[in-house]
């Protein structure tokens, strides 16, 4: 297994940028996410790691080798298709065993290694089977194993889950994570779906427009978005964004939203201009004696809890609400924001403003 | 996914089968006279109204396959009884055989131009298209249109710049030549095919195999290659069935060597003239290849091979 680092890795497709100069690292054993829409640039990213696209510029090291120009089956890594891509003319131990096949691995040890990866992934009663006639599931199982049975340098996964039914996509996480974890496997995995990033991954980097936006743990990025692309793209439903117009300072602890003081934590960094305040739903709380006011637009009700749509004078805010709350459509109320929660933007280019809570963590990323 | 479909009613069904049996028969029917009249005498083969009940025999295939000289009543009691039963057929029409015919030579030609031809086509063709449809070729799509283009006018066209281009490179009357010729005109059409072929097998097979450990010319042929065996086979029953066929080249441009069969057998002649049962005994056997390979080949026309590996 191996450590795996990118380097001002750029990918140019004619006159198209699809990766700007990107750097991260990728530790041994991490099970890791590249989160982001569709066409950011992730599954790019991922195939100039896996050598299936040669970057037009940078370095790509695998366990402290530079790969970047190298073809793919000289990278010693295993990749999982969203189509799985099973070699349809051959059964199930077939495909399992076709990269052994390829270093002249002796038959009869083939056969004993493709039955191991059978046991683990318990398809050992379909190894003569078609790939044709296999459920979903059944596949997908079938394409890790040809992943696994080589004991690669590192897993990478385009969105493996994708061609799923919702039901079982759910069971094949876990199952997911568990051989990673099992097997202790540096795995990349694509993802467009922000749940999936943070129920699996130890890390996830956030790319958009082939930029990488933020990089670090999935609570980090959650609680301390660098960017409002971030910040609306993590989270459903998304952060609060209220626009406002100010100025401010290093160490200022308070903003006027629509003249109404607001406490935020402590400033590391000013601007003056166009502000974006953010925060996310569940830090959102009624309170009638609020001065900060808004009206009640809609209601929607997700069992244990409720999320509450407000109208305020600097635009739309949801809040999730226990469901015991009682509100009612057209009520006029308070709104009060958890201070510590709070991250301030420059609305101009985005960025989140560094203070006190969120310092630490964009100076790492 | 959910779809319906109206139950066709009885009177529905008796007359779609009735007009694809009427389109059956249409086509069927010189192909069955062609047969027929194999078998026919000569004065059957000519008379008019037509015959369709008559007395079968083999004289237009012992025709086919033999040179005669028509014989005087001395020469023939000088040659003794006829030996064989083809012998006796020669003899009753007051001939002898004086050897086999080049119906066995010309046929061959046509295997050989044929099938090379084909082979030729489909290697060409199935490398240009993998090219094509995988790689960034500089002027791809006029590249693609000029391939093309070479089959906007009948080949025959160019008919005399092409029989002065053989003469002056020595292809005249070659099995080379005559190959050279049926890839030429053949391989526009088995690209632009192929192309669409392997335009549709998802390029992650190839990715997987790359991944795997294989060479890029391993992941094409044991990966690509098995998937597009459907396209390939189609693809070469369209080009061996031209170059099979093909009658005004072969007529223009080969005469002794390499003459193939179709400009051959309209020409047999026989001791009265045109010999019409053994013209038809010798089209019945040129079909035979052409059928046989495309029935060899029929299980590979059925598609769905790839149905499922693949979730799109």
């Amino acid at each position: 297994m191996a450590q795996i680092r990118i380097e001002n890795v750029r990918k140019e497709f004619g006159a198209f940028t699809a990766v700007q100069s990107s750097s991260f690292t990728i530790e041994d054993g991490e099970f890791f996410m590249l989160l982001g829409p569709s066409g950011c640039g992730k599954t790019t990213t991922l195939r100039m790691m896996a050598g299936l696209e040669l970057p037009t510029s940078g370095e790509i090291f695998i366990d402290g080798e530079e790969v970047g120009q190298k073809p793919a089956s000289q990278r010693d890594i295993a990749f999982v298709f969203q189509m799985f891509a099973l070699y349809p003319h051959m059964n199930v131990g077939k495909n399992i065993s076709y990269p052994l096949l390829s270093q002249g691995m002796p038959k009869a040890e083939v056969r004993k290694k493709v039955g191991e990866i059978a046991e683990i992934l318990g398809i050992t009663d379909i190894l003569n089977k078609p790939v044709g006639g296999l459920s979903g599931g059944d596949r997908q199982r079938v394409a890790l194993g040809r992943a696994i049975v080589r004991d690669p340098k590192a897993f990478f996964m385009d969105e493996p889950l994708g061609a799923l039914d919702a039901e079982f996509r759910e069971h094949m996480s876990e199952e997911l994570r568990a051989l990673h974890d099992r097997m202790n496997a540096t795995t990349v995995y694509v993802t467009h779906d922000q749940l999936e990033a943070m129920q699996m991954g130890d890390k996830i980097v956030v790319m958009n427009h082939g930029v990488v936006e933020q990089f670090g743990v999935p609570q980090d990025i959650y609680d301390w978005p660098a960017t409002k692309f971030v910040a609306q793209f993590i989270g459903s439903p998304p952060m609060n964004f209220l626009d406002f117009n100010g100025m401010i300072g290093t160490g200022q602890n308070e903003v006027r939203l629509n003249d109404v003081g607001i406490e935020v934590p402590e400033m590391r960094e000013g601007t003056n201009g166009a502000i974006t305040f953010g925060i996310r739903p569940e830090h959102v709380r009624l309170d009638d004696a609020a001065p900060y006011r808004g009206r009640v637009r809609a209601t929607e009700y997700l069992g244990t809890t409720q999320i509450v749509t407000l109208e305020t004078p600097n635009g739309e805010v949801k809040a999730r609400l226990s469901s015991a709350d009682r509100v009612n459509v057209g009520d006029q109320t308070g709104l009060r924001f958890d201070p510590r929660t709070i991250t301030l933007f420059d609305a101009e280019n985005g960025h989140a403003l560094r203070s006190a809570a969120n310092m630490e963590v964009l100076s790492h990323g | 996914m959910s779809f319906s479909v109206t139950e066709p009613t009885k009177g529905t069904k008796w007359f779609a089968g009735i007009l694809v049996v009427a389109y059956a028969v249409i086509t069927i029917i010189p192909l069955l006279w062609i047969i027929a009249t194999g078998f026919k005498s000569p004065s059957d083969s000519i008379a008019y109204p037509p015959v369709v009940v008559f007395e079968p025999t083999l004289e237009g295939y012992v025709n086919l396959f033999t040179d005669r000289t028509r014989a005087t009543p001395d020469m023939l009691e000088a040659a003794g009884p006829p030996e064989t039963w083809y012998e006796e057929i020669a003899r009753e029409r007051g001939t002898v055989i004086s050897g086999p015919s080049r119906y066995g030579e010309r046929f061959l030609n046509s295997v050989i131009i044929g099938f090379g031809s084909t082979a030729l086509c489909m290697i060409l063709g199935t490398a240009a298209a993998y090219a094509f449809s995988r790689f960034r070729v500089p002027l791809k799509d006029d590249l693609l249109f000029f391939i093309l283009s070479t089959r906007m006018m009948p080949p025959i066209a160019v008919a005399i710049p092409i029989f002065l281009m053989f003469r002056n490179l020595g292809l005249n009357d070659t099995h080379l030549g005559m190959i050279l010729l049926y890839t030429a005109v053949n391989l526009s059409l088995s690209v632009w095919l192929l192309k669409g072929f392997i335009d549709e097998i998802p390029m992650e097979y190839e990715e997987a195999a790359l991944i795997d450990g294989y060479t890029r010319f391993q992941a094409f042929y044991k990966v690509v290659l098995p998937q597009a065996a459907t396209g390939i086979a189609s693809t070469a029953i369209f080009c061996l069935i031209f170059a099979w066929n093909e009658y005004a080249f072969a007529v223009l441009l080969t005469s002794g060597e390499a003459q193939t069969a179709p400009p051959f057998i309209p020409n047999i002649i026989g001791v009265n003239g045109k010999d019409w049962p053994a013209v038809a005994a010798g089209a019945t056997i040129f079909l035979v290849p052409v059928m046989v390979f495309t029935v060899l080949l029929r299980k590979h026309l059925l598609r769905g091979i790839t149905f499922g590996a693949v979730r799109k």
